[in-house]
């Protein structure tokens, strides 16, 4: 077959052609896929805060986003706050951000962490999923005197060996959703423990 | 038929684009961290390879020589974009692993490299076989990679612990590891293909 001349109208019919193609082709493709992903990620969203709560069925659950944190906030049947999980982030890891859901109790105490997306250095930094690292955090609470940075800047931290930086990181991650939701806790409140 | 065998095998090892060509080497040495993790960016790959190729070959007489790398490009990229989404829908976890470098398949020298000097001038059934041959050739070279840098860095193949992680040497998880390794291996293809001549 021989070839078209490159001539105007031969490009640009050509061009217009295989990209409105494609642009239906991926639009497909995009409303198959769509449901799918939007469930697996709300799936993942479910089971991280489930994790770090700990809380049964009973628990009622509302979502409130406030600056860039969203957090799950967890009421039993009278209406007390029994704790929220906090979807936090930092962006001072190796390579790049590190999204993790903290699980805090009612007063401020660290329940339970679980990360939720991580692209750290495997063996170094990725570390930081395994409970050795990530469970030293259960049952601190910065209340308490609980420094979270890491044991070299003067902090409370045990970094994970060799990757002084993800450590920090994720040091600095849980320390947003404390503050954050420290600085919120009046507005979360409700039910008879309100002030 | 003899000849389209050689179409389908020279990508494996002869003209083997990572060991041989040493083309798409930024995907390779970031993404072989584990064997898995190389795998799935080489199988990724070989899709959208195969799929190019095809579709290439197909449009060869409709696109006008001069507008022919846009066109190319638009196809490839609409084959990425599929895979990512079909990733990030049934297999989140190596999507996310794999993060940046999926929709980076789309500046892959290797598969603009296979539209242009291949599918583009040969017809559907040839262009299909390089296609799977390259991917191939992409998805092993990938793999051994893997399992070598997973093995000594971690002590496990595909996540199944072989050594204790007292042996491991963190050195090849790590960027100077992938290049250490990639020498290695393509030192070992060069000596085979001169003993082969």
């Amino acid at each position: 077959m021989a070839k078209k001349p490159s001539t105007l109208i031969n490009m640009l019919v050509a061009l217009l052609v295989i990209t409105a193609v494609s642009g239906g082709l991926l639009g497909l493709v995009y409303g198959m896929t769509k449901d799918t992903i939007a469930e697996v990620d709300q799936k993942k969203n479910a089971a991280a805060i489930a994790e770090v709560l700990g809380t049964d069925e009973n628990a009622k659950l509302e979502t409130v986003s406030i600056d860039d944190l969203t957090y799950n906030l967890a009421y039993d049947a009278q209406g007390d706050l029994l704790g929220a999980a906090v979807k936090t982030y930092s962006n001072a890891g190796f390579s790049g951000r590190i999204e993790l859901m903290v699980g805090l109790l009612a007063d401020g105490t660290i329940n339970k962490v679980s990360v939720l997306q991580q692209s750290e250095t495997p063996g170094l930094g990725a570390n930081m999923v395994n409970p050795k690292f990530k469970d030293q955090f259960n049952g601190k609470s910065p209340n308490n005197g609980y420094k979270l940075t890491v044991t070299k800047d003067g902090g409370d931290v045990d970094a994970i060996t060799a990757a002084t930086i993800s450590s920090r990181a994720f040091a600095e991650a849980v320390k947003t959703a404390c503050d954050g939701f420290e600085a919120n806790k009046s507005k979360f409140m409700k039910g008879e423990n309100a002030q | 038929m003899s000849n389209n065998l050689q179409t389908f095998t020279k990508g494996l090892i002869k003209e083997n684009p990572i060991l041989v060509l040493l083309l798409g080497c930024c995907p390779t040495l970031a993404t072989t961290t584990s064997a898995i993790n190389g795998m799935s960016m080489g199988l990724a790959t070989t899709f959208v390879l195969i799929m190019s190729n095809l579709v290439i070959s197909l449009l060869k007489g409709f696109i006008p020589d001069k507008v022919r790398i846009p066109c190319f490009i638009v196809v490839i990229a609409s084959f990425v974009t599929i895979v990512q989404l079909v990733m990030q829908a049934y297999v989140p976890d190596i999507y996310e692993t794999l993060g940046l470098f999926i929709p980076l398949i789309v500046v892959n020298c290797i598969v603009l490299g296979r539209a242009e000097a291949f599918a583009s001038k040969n017809t559907v059934f040839p262009s299909i076989l390089d296609g799977a041959g390259m991917g191939l050739g992409f998805t092993l070279a990938l793999t051994v990679l893997g399992c070598v840098r997973e093995l000594l860095g971690s002590g496990s193949v595909f996540g199944i612990g072989i050594l204790p992680e007292t042996a491991n040497i963190l050195l090849f998880i790590l960027p100077p590891g992938a290049f250490i390794a990639l020498g290695f291996m393509i030192a070992i293809v060069n000596q085979f293909r001169k003993e082969n001549h």
